[in-house]
């Protein structure tokens, strides 16, 4: 039996929607396919066959990444290729680049998107825990043709279920607020060089100080996989807003970052004890990180392709 | 139906396909461009990646639809056409061949489609460039460092300025062809795409098998309907025990091994085969699968080796007098109490290793041609890449319940074995198939089907106790050693004898007692693997030395200098060295390396920040050939024609270690002809004599010393007529440079043929070469006729605040007896030190109460080129008399102390010491915080910390 049955590429948000409808339910959305594919083959092994998949990168306004009116969009459909290489988004949103660039290798990162690591709703994704920090919005394009803006965290549902029904509505794309002065972000994740390529634990913190640059006037910390969908470190957070930045301040809040957060052990990626000591290395290395790229202006990306 | 659109390598085609075919897929099927290899089906190897519109992607999951209007361009379109219509291969092709980072070729063509993307994207990239855009292309054999200088070397030449020279190792004394880096004659063949594998073979007519696999890893079949099944549109045949028109059994040492598992009888491991299915395509087989119904009774697990050895566990194998001991293998040498009340320090540890997968880029494939089929094919005929054509012959030939003679294997390109293609995959099922379909039949495995049913390196837990004196002296080994043989025996039991008699580690040793216990069990089975067991034991041994080094205060390599086996001394099998020992080179030269860089200031361990450093290191040897008294015999004939070129032929099978070239090489020296007037058919067993196993590291000693003497054979034949032509005496006749030199004039070799002949001198040589005897182990006197030797020494950072755990650099010295071809030898080593650290740090292949986890390529991590370390490498060339040119193995002398090196580093780097791999960072990490000094348990372990649940 094949996978699938009709490929479909439409050509705006409109037409990729009706092809859903037209199939009610026996159709999915397919953008890079890097996990959709993987899933079919293997996780499925290959039970049953869709109707059709409707490739939306071919539509021009999920494939872009531009500046309107103050916010950044990214397009659901644009690559993490796309994004690692945007000098843009490395200036302006640079822990997206960084995890981004960590994504899979390049053949995937060439045709993965970020609608796709979002849409699969992993405790984890990479791209998902910037985005978090970022506090970003989703466009999302329902079926029933309503359009809104979604604060991020309300896409996920659950470990691997979104709230969006991939055989009907849309992820158009994301928006964020333009980088600032005084303003910066970073992500890193710890990775094991053994089995699946799951993050350990991810890390994006964006934070913005005040005009002397010595205190952190707001920040936004998603810490990754600890809880059953991405979420932010509000209590770590707290903990910081508003604080004069010193490097005691920094190491005391990431170690009680781990006493506060309470991971899980995962089978065969890490033990909750070993994760508890990753948060505070991981706040240890992001959150000082964050706060040079605000303090200089100066953001390169790290770490991109090897991660 | 919508026609797909596009053009690839330049060609626009318009094409009337299903819109569900992959682009790998249409590429192959569809196009005939069977250059673009399919290693896994889940993005994982890289070694299906085309250009799409100048961009890498993985093709095994790209929609072909994806790229409608799109330019697609593959390895066949990376050479183009010179004025005068000549092939020119692109830089990076041409790189690829001059620095030999070609090896099975299988993975070649995404190696390179990568690079060249990259190098048109960035002429001048740096190492880490290279390492990011190949991170996820896979390679098992060359290890990668070959891979990153060819990269480089054509960048240069794409920049216009000089490639890079290739990394040729030095040599003593280089012959006319041997102890030269002679090309692989078909090398062009496999950076083109032309290079063709089992699956790249079509026939017409051709249909698709499939294998229907338990359900269980233990468990009674009692039902098997395939009734609906059979009736399927599409499906040729269903075949099921009742359909084995032979023996239902095979298995290379013990037939123990049932080729279809029938009604009331026992799966005993999820890989066992129930029923196989040919259909006109393999998905309509696929789904035929699904049809067959199946009930079964299960069965408690036998799960691991040490419970299968207690009274309660029930029995793999019903019937059998020793229940699941496969095999107890004792090694009894002096007097243990005496050694032990002499030693000063004594030190006991337990060692743990997991099973771990050959993960061979190249799944295993089978193409059935039934008997009559076509004037070829007069014969039963098997396209397969197998380690040993003849044995596949007589297993096919049992269960088909024929004489061997009415078989035919034809062997293929080979896309890695490492062990793996020693045992019966798809061969008998796909004769099977063909015979009752009456069709050529193919059967090719998925990814996750070969891991889930290739016999693996066996699991091991290993128990050492170690005694010396305070000067050094190493007075007795006692050990105990469980090694998991899984369902069936494949080659357990030569596998964990070597575990057992390499188990004193490469010292002598006086005083001895070493037991090994092969349990069967119910998880996957375990055979040859690279190494063959004394990897498993090294990695006890030798962190048993660096403890007895550190309670005496003694250097490591102090130590192993004391202890090396030299010549004279009588190893725990009882056979005494005379020869060829070069141990103590390989530790003078690696340890000249590491602290000749230091200037005085060597120390084994350092800090910087949060990052600590720690040398480590390692000994080893390894058996070359079968030895403990197995006939040990290859076969090889030599055949000269009037053009001057000569054939070798052999059954011996290349899988990419450059054995071709081995044997040219050893021809062309023989006969005094250059290299490329040599060609070599190897594996076909209707045309080539049996070379035996490619196993044992055993192929150039064996087929090496075959080809060599039938060429001398059939230098003596031309040599008599033209002594009597020329009335010269025979001795005084010189072959060289393609001549015969008779009395001051020459003779061309072709003529010197064509004169033997009319003359009816026999002009085809054959010659069945028996390597020295050897004696079983426990009878004393000479087990194996050959040793190799290395050492190694790794240098890893440790990260303080993560535990992760990088091998920066591997010094590596290893006496080869003779570097035949430095270029491939060097290939070997290379590849043999990063798979063993993927072993150490990456690799575990998991099974869960018999039901195998890393059933996806996603779930086993092998080394990328982003692991590979520095490596430099030194050969010693302590000649074996007896070997071709005085050469003997390399196939696994690499593989077997890169893990001890790297975990003795990681002592030295951090202070713990690791008892079971891979290496966990999060147990090593824990235990930094904990100040604990030893980690026991692994990756796999995590599971069992519920505590943290």
């Amino acid at each position: 039996m094949p996978l699938w049955e009709r490929y479909h590429t439409p050509h705006s948000v409109a037409d990729a929607l009706a092809r859903l409808a037209e199939y009610k339910g026996r159709a999915r959305l397919i953008a890079g396919g890097t996990d959709l594919l993987i899933d079919m083959q293997h996780v499925e092994k290959g039970a049953h066959t869709l109707a059709a998949l409707v490739d939306i990168t071919s539509v021009p306004e999920m494939t872009r990444i531009e500046v309107l009116d103050g916010w950044l969009h990214v397009g659901a459909a644009v690559t993490h290729t796309s994004i690692v290489n945007s000098h843009l988004l490395e200036r302006e949103a640079t822990c997206l680049v960084e995890s981004c660039g960590v994504v899979g290798g390049l053949q995937v990162r060439n045709v993965g998107t970020l609608g796709g690591n979002v849409a699969h709703a992993l405790p984890a994704g990479d791209g998902t825990t910037s985005l978090v920090a970022l506090g970003s919005r989703a466009d999302v394009a329902w079926h029933d043709g309503r359009r809104e803006w979604l604060p991020i965290t309300e896409i996920f549902r659950g470990p691997g279920v979104s709230a969006l029904d991939s055989t009907k509505d849309l992820l158009v794309g994301f928006r964020f607020r333009r980088c600032r002065p005084g303003e910066g972000s970073a992500f890193k994740r710890i990775m094991r060089p053994q089995g699946v390529a799951l993050p350990v634990l991810g890390c994006a913190a964006w934070v913005q100080l005040d005009e002397s640059r010595r205190k952190l006037a707001d920040l936004r910390l998603c810490i990754s996989p600890v809880d059953r969908v991405p979420v932010r470190a509000t209590e770590v957070e707290s903990q910081l807003r508003g604080k004069a930045i010193s490097d005691a301040l920094i190491r005391h809040v990431a170690a009680s970052a781990s006493q506060v957060l309470h991971p899980r052990a995962s089978k065969y990626r890490a033990s909750a004890e070993y994760r508890s000591h990753m948060i505070e290395t991981l706040v240890n290395r992001v959150l000082p990180l964050a706060i040079d790229r605000a303090r200089s202006g100066i953001a390169r990306a790290e770490g991109v392709g090897l991660g | 139906m919508t026609l797909l659109k596009l053009t690839v390598n330049g060609i626009e085609h318009e094409l009337d396909v299903p819109e569900a075919r992959t682009l790998a897929g249409l590429l192959r099927d569809d196009l005939g461009l069977t250059g673009t290899k399919i290693g896994c089906d889940e993005a994982e190897c890289g070694i299906c990646t085309v250009h799409v519109d100048g961009i890498p992607v993985d093709s095994c999951i790209y929609p072909a639809f994806k790229a409608w209007g799109r330019s697609v361009r593959t390895v066949e379109g990376l050479a183009c056409r010179d004025s005068g219509g000549g092939e020119q291969l692109h830089p990076i092709q041409q790189e690829f061949i001059n620095h030999c980072a070609v090896q099975c070729g299988f993975c070649t063509p995404g190696l390179m489609m990568t690079a060249a993307a990259l190098l048109e994207s960035n002429p001048k990239p740096a190492d880490r460039d290279i390492k990011v855009a190949l991170k996820d292309t896979y390679c098992r054999c060359t290890g990668y460092s070959s891979v990153l200088r060819a990269i480089n070397s054509a960048g240069n030449m794409l920049r216009g300025e000089d490639p890079l020279p290739p990394g040729e190792p030095v040599v003593d004394e280089p012959l006319n062809s041997v102890g030269r880096s002679e090309l692989v004659p078909d090398i062009v063949d496999r950076v083109t795409g032309r290079a063709r594998y089992t699956d790249d073979y079509t026939f017409p007519g051709m249909i698709f098998g499939r294998t229907l696999r338990s359900a269980h890893p233990h468990a009674v079949v009692r039902r098997i309907d395939s009734a609906r099944a059979r009736a399927l549109p599409g499906v040729h045949c269903v075949l099921t025990q009742a359909d084995v028109p032979g023996e239902n059994v095979h298995g290379i040492v013990t037939l123990d091994w049932p080729v279809l598992i029938g009604e009331n009888e026992t799966a005993r491991y999820m890989g066992d085969a129930i029923a196989i299915v040919a259909a006109d395509t393999a998905e309509i087989a696929e789904q035929a699968l699904r049809l067959i119904e199946v009930d079964y009774d299960p069965l408690p697990v036998v799960a691991d080796p040490v419970y299968a050895h207690t009274r309660e566990a029930p029995h793999v194998h019903v019937g059998r007098e020793d229940g699941n001991l496969l095999k107890h293998i004792k090694v009894r040498h002096g007097d243990l109490q005496r050694g032990f009340d002499e030693a000063d320090v004594i030190v006991e540890r337990t060692y743990r290793t997991p099973i771990i997968e050959h993960a061979f880029l190249e799944p295993e494939c089978a193409i059935g041609i039934p008997a009559g089929f076509d004037e070829e094919h007069a014969k039963l005929t098997i396209y397969v890449g197998s380690q040993i054509p003849y044995q596949d012959r007589n297993q096919v030939a049992r269960a088909m319940d024929l004489p061997d003679e009415m078989v035919r294997v034809r062997g293929t390109l080979i896309g890695g074995g490492f062990g793996g293609k020693e045992d019966i995959a798809g061969q008998i099922h796909a004769a099977m198939l063909a015979e009752a379909s009456q069709r050529p039949v193919k059967l090719l495995y998925t990814r996750q089907e070969s891991m889930l049913f290739h016999p693996k390196r066996h699991a091991t837990v290993i128990r050492i106790r170690t005694g010396a004196r305070r000067d050094g002296r190493l007075t007795a080994v006692e050990a105990e050693l469980y090694g998991d043989a899984g369902a069936y025996a494949s080659l357990s039991d030569k596998v964990m004898t070597r575990a057992t008699t390499h188990a004193t580690g490469p010292y002598d040793v006086p005083h001895a007692r070493i037991d090994c216990y092969a349990m069967y069990t119910n998880n996957p089975p375990a055979g040859a693997f690279r190494g063959f067991g004394v990897t498993q034991s090294a990695f006890a041994v030798e962190q048993n030395m660096d403890l007895i080094a550190e309670e005496l205060g003694m250097d490591a390599l102090e130590l192993r200098r004391i202890n090396a086996q030299k010549v004279g001394v009588v190893t725990a099998t009882g056979q005494k060295l005379r020869e060829s020992i070069g141990l103590l080179e390989t530790i003078r030269i690696c340890d000249e390396d590491l602290r000749g860089q230091a200037n005085g200031n060597f120390r084994w361990n350092w800090r910087e920040g949060n990052v600590a450093w720690g040398w480590g290191a390692a000994c080893a040897y390894k058996n070359t050939g079968l030895g403990g008294g197995a006939p040990d015999k290859s076969a090889a004939e030599v055949e000269a024609f009037d053009d001057g070129t000569v054939e070798v032929r052999t059954s011996s099978a290349d899988m990419g270690q450059g054995l071709v070239a081995v044997l040219a090489q050893c021809a062309a020296e023989e006969l005094g002809l250059p290299y490329r007037q040599v060609r070599v058919l190897l594996s076909d067993t209707d045309l080539t004599p049996d070379g035996g196993p490619t196993t044992a590291s055993r192929q150039t000693f064996m087929s090496g010393n075959a080809v060599r003497h039938a060429a001398i054979g059939l230098r003596d034949a031309l040599s008599s007529v033209l002594s009597e032509e020329h009335d010269h005496p025979p001795d005084q006749l010189r072959f060289e440079e393609g001549l015969v030199r008779v009395n001051g004039s020459n003779v061309k070799f072709g003529d010197a043929v064509r004169l033997a002949r009319s003359q009816g001198y026999p002009t085809r040589i054959q010659h069945e070469y028996w390597g020295p005897k050897t004696q079983p182990l426990g009878t004393g006197g000479d087990m194996h006729f050959a040793f190799s030797y290395a050492t190694q020494i790794a240098l890893v950072s440790v990260d303080l605040d993560t535990g992760v755990v990088h091998c920066e650099k591997i010094i590596s010295a290893t006496d080869v007896g003779r570097a035949i071809n430095p270029m491939l030898l060097q290939g070997q080593i290379e590849g043999g030190i990063v798979m063993a650290l993927g072993n150490a740090l990456t690799e575990s292949y998991i099974v869960e109460d018999g039901v195998p986890w890393s059933t996806l390529l996603a779930r086993y991590k092998m080394p990328s080129i982003k692991h590979t370390p520095e490596i430099v490498s030194y050969l010693v060339e302590d000649r074996v008399p007896e070997g071709p040119f005085g050469a003997k193995g390399v196939g696994e002398i690499p593989s077997i102390n890169t893990m001890p090196a790297i975990t003795n580093a990681v002592y030295n780097a951090v202070g713990v010491r690791i008892y079971s791999l891979p290496v966990d960072q999060d147990a090593l990490l824990l235990a930094l915080r904990r100040g604990e000094t030893e980690v026991h348990t692994a990756w796999h372990d995590v599971r069992e910390r519920r505590q943290y649940a």
